[in-house]
């Protein structure tokens, strides 16, 4: 990773009537944003040329801080509305913030489906495995048996795998990581970024003041250490006994590969009916 | 160019050149608009409107099919390819209404179409797009019922939902047509107005609008007048992406021009950055109530048919004012003194006209595929007038009004 000095994340900020942010202490979304910025910062990218998109929720009110151009649309939608976005200007690279209910619930069919087209969408799906903005309500990532204010004996559904998820609908890059790897998390964004087709990083994420309280987890240090030692790069997985892996958080980059992106065949499609027209 | 026969005319060569025009053989619209200047040709209202979006300069189509609409989107699929816009089939309506706003974000003239059950699930989308004053085109092909009621059976029950349809209290503009011909011409109005008023304007058609055919001449194009967007010319930091210095039409940059602004559905200042302050936030409400309210001379399209000297008036839109008008062509024969009063604008509604006809007649005539709405907006016109002389006609069966029907009741009440 280049090495990228810390003024760097007031440059890309909005200064002017938007601080302060709506985050709680101990939130991971600023450490999330501040990956961004730097692994955006290491690469030759023109601003004007990067819209963030986000949905409704505690990380969606990402892009109100950033410059670049901007649009925190409806709850759920975030995909659908980048979708739109990206097909109408191909060059715009297109980086949607969403959140485990946001993308997952309310939204999982847009994943899906923009999954499966493959199209060149850069999503960062923060995974605090709670409704944060409405007080604490389960979401499909919140654990079996943890408590949230909807679950207040206990949740009896079973979580989403989210990077499974996404695989199985198609996604060509799928990352995991969490908030604590924040250098991994740069690298990760900026191989997204650099990726042509559907990228996913699913970033662990910490929600001390809901999540954690609720659920006994000792503040935002614990949870960040938690993190760090309850999870296990993807390429130790293999090498390691199958009960060190149990319950671990696994990092790393589960999916890369290749294959027609949708923006691209849209594109050929074009020019193929276009060329039909002119013999 | 010479007449050709449609079925037989072999497709020219196309040019290369990026005009909005530039159509490709094998294409009925091509057909047509080779020939538009001198043929009629006979066309469904859904394919009407397709053409009239694509002669409006819609370039991006995101959509879901649905019955009576698919025709649009059919349409769209194979022309917008062609010309280097862009047809996305989205999982659903939701997805659609988002996409197509979000492609109007980064530029595009943009536009969906679907019925009933994909006009409800559009709604929270519709109300997302008028908050962020973000330009697009629902186009809605009327079926009959709630839920999935009758889909291939008219009615004309999405008059109130056009308006009201979005919580959080929004003004809406709705166009409405009651022939194919219209269908084309209203489509092209709805996508300039969109642009102009900075909106999410709807398009209401009736199924049998939709799918029946008519012959229609489709104007030259050089008389089709194509309303596009104010860019702003200010510098980057001056733009303000809801400029309240401009009589609340205000210029609108596009994503990847430099601009770098921020839409959000909360409510918002003029830069776009939400705010919580009330003042703010009522001066955004003020904004998008004030921008239709103080433009109706602008917005509001009525057809005055045989009101002159009219002591009986009939007042509906759609399909139901074709009706109206055979009914009075038989009344008059009769010699009984009917007219015809038609908005082509129901949103926002033609209070001023409205109140000229209740001036000027007896008695008024609301018929209507609904189980009552038109109604409402001229009861509450009729406040120091008895509503004795109001009288409704509704029929929610699938089956149309007839003008014999139409025309009974004329002479129940003459």
């Amino acid at each position: 990773m280049a090495n990228i000095p810390q003024r760097i994340i007031h440059e890309y900020l909005r200064h002017d009537k938007k601080f302060p942010h709506v985050w709680c202490a101990g939130c991971s979304n600023g450490i999330v944003l501040g990956a961004i910025i730097r692994a955006i910062a290491s690469m030759d990218l023109d601003r004007d040329d990067i819209v963030m998109v986000s949905g409704i929720g505690c990380s969606s009110r990402m892009p109100v801080y950033v410059d670049f151009n901007t649009l925190h649309s409806l709850h759920g939608r975030a995909i659908a509305f980048a979708t739109g976005i990206k097909m109408h200007k191909p060059k715009l690279k297109v980086i949607v913030i969403t959140g485990d209910g946001d993308c997952t619930a309310i939204g999982g069919n847009h994943l899906i489906h923009a999954a499966r087209r493959n199209i060149d969408l850069k999503v960062i799906l923060i995974n605090n495995n709670i409704y944060g903005m409405t007080g604490g309500q389960c979401s499909p990532t919140t654990p079996h048996d943890a408590i949230a204010t909807t679950a207040p004996y206990g949740n009896i559904e079973p979580d989403f795998n989210v990077c499974n998820l996404a695989m199985g609908a198609g996604a060509s890059f799928v990352a995991r990581t969490t908030a604590f790897h924040v250098l991994e998390l740069q690298g990760m964004i900026k191989d997204a970024m650099e990726h042509p087709g559907f990228s996913l990083i699913e970033v662990i994420s910490a929600c001390p003041v809901i999540f954690g309280r609720l659920n006994k987890k000792g503040g935002a240090p614990q949870m960040m250490k938690d993190f760090r030692d309850n999870s296990v790069p993807l390429a130790a997985v293999a090498k390691l006994p199958p009960e060190k892996v149990e319950g671990k958080i696994v990092r790393g980059i589960l999916r890369r590969e290749i294959r027609p992106e949708y923006c691209a065949e849209y594109a050929a499609l074009s020019k193929r009916v276009q060329a039909m027209g002119g013999e | 160019m010479p007449k050709k026969d449609i079925k037989t005319k072999p497709a020219p060569k196309a040019k290369a050149t990026n005009e909005t025009l530039a159509v490709k053989p094998d294409s009925k619209l091509e057909e047509i608009q080779a020939t538009r200047e001198r043929k009629s040709v006979l066309m469904q209202g859904n394919e009407a409107v397709a053409y009239g979006a694509l002669d409006a300069g819609v370039n991006f189509f995101a959509g879901y099919p649905i019955t009576p609409s698919t025709e649009v989107a059919e349409i769209l699929s194979a022309e917008l390819p062609k010309r280097g816009g862009v047809f996305v089939q989205m999982e659903d309506e939701i997805a659609s209404i988002c996409a197509i706003t979000g492609a109007s974000l980064a530029g595009a003239k943009s536009l969906t179409a679907t019925s009933g059950p994909g006009f409800s699930l559009m709604q929270e989308g519709i109300g997302f797009a008028k908050i962020t004053e973000t330009p697009c085109v629902v186009v809605n092909v009327q079926r009959m019922g709630p839920s999935t009621g009758m889909p291939t059976s008219p009615a004309q029950g999405d008059i109130m939902q056009a308006k009201w349809g979005s919580h959080g209290d929004s003004p809406a503009i709705v166009l409405y047509p009651a022939s194919v011909k219209e269908s084309y011409e209203l489509t092209i109005r709805a996508v300039n107005l969109s642009e102009k008023y900075r909106t999410c304007v709807i398009l209401l058609l009736d199924e049998v609008i939709g799918h029946m055919r008519e012959s229609v001449r489709l104007p030259d194009m050089a008389n089709v007048r194509v309303i596009n967007r104010i860019k702003p010319t200010v510098p980057p930091n001056w733009y303000k992406h809801y400029d309240e210095n401009q009589k609340y039409l205000s210029p609108l940059a596009s994503y990847g021009e430099g601009y770098r602004f921020h839409v959000t559905g909360l409510t918002h200042d003029s830069h776009g950055f939400p705010t919580n302050k009330s003042g703010e936030a009522g001066e955004m409400m003020d904004r998008l109530r004030k921008k239709i309210s103080y433009n109706m001379r602008d917005l509001v399209q009525i057809e005055s048919y045989q009101m002159e000297d009219a002591t009986i008036a009939i007042f509906t839109a759609g399909i139901t004012a074709r009706a109206a008008k055979a009914a009075i062509a038989m009344a008059r024969s009769e010699g009984i003194k009917v007219g015809l009063l038609r908005p082509l604008t129901i949103w926002p509604f033609p209070d001023e006209a409205v109140r000229k006809m209740l001036r000027n007649v007896e008695t008024v005539i609301v018929p209507e595929l609904n189980q009552g709405q038109l109604i409402h907006e001229i009861q509450r016109l009729t406040k120091d007038k008895s509503e004795s002389n109001l009288i409704a006609m509704q029929r929610v069966n699938g089956q149309l009004i007839t003008p014999n029907d139409i025309l009974h009741k004329i002479k129940e009440v003459s």
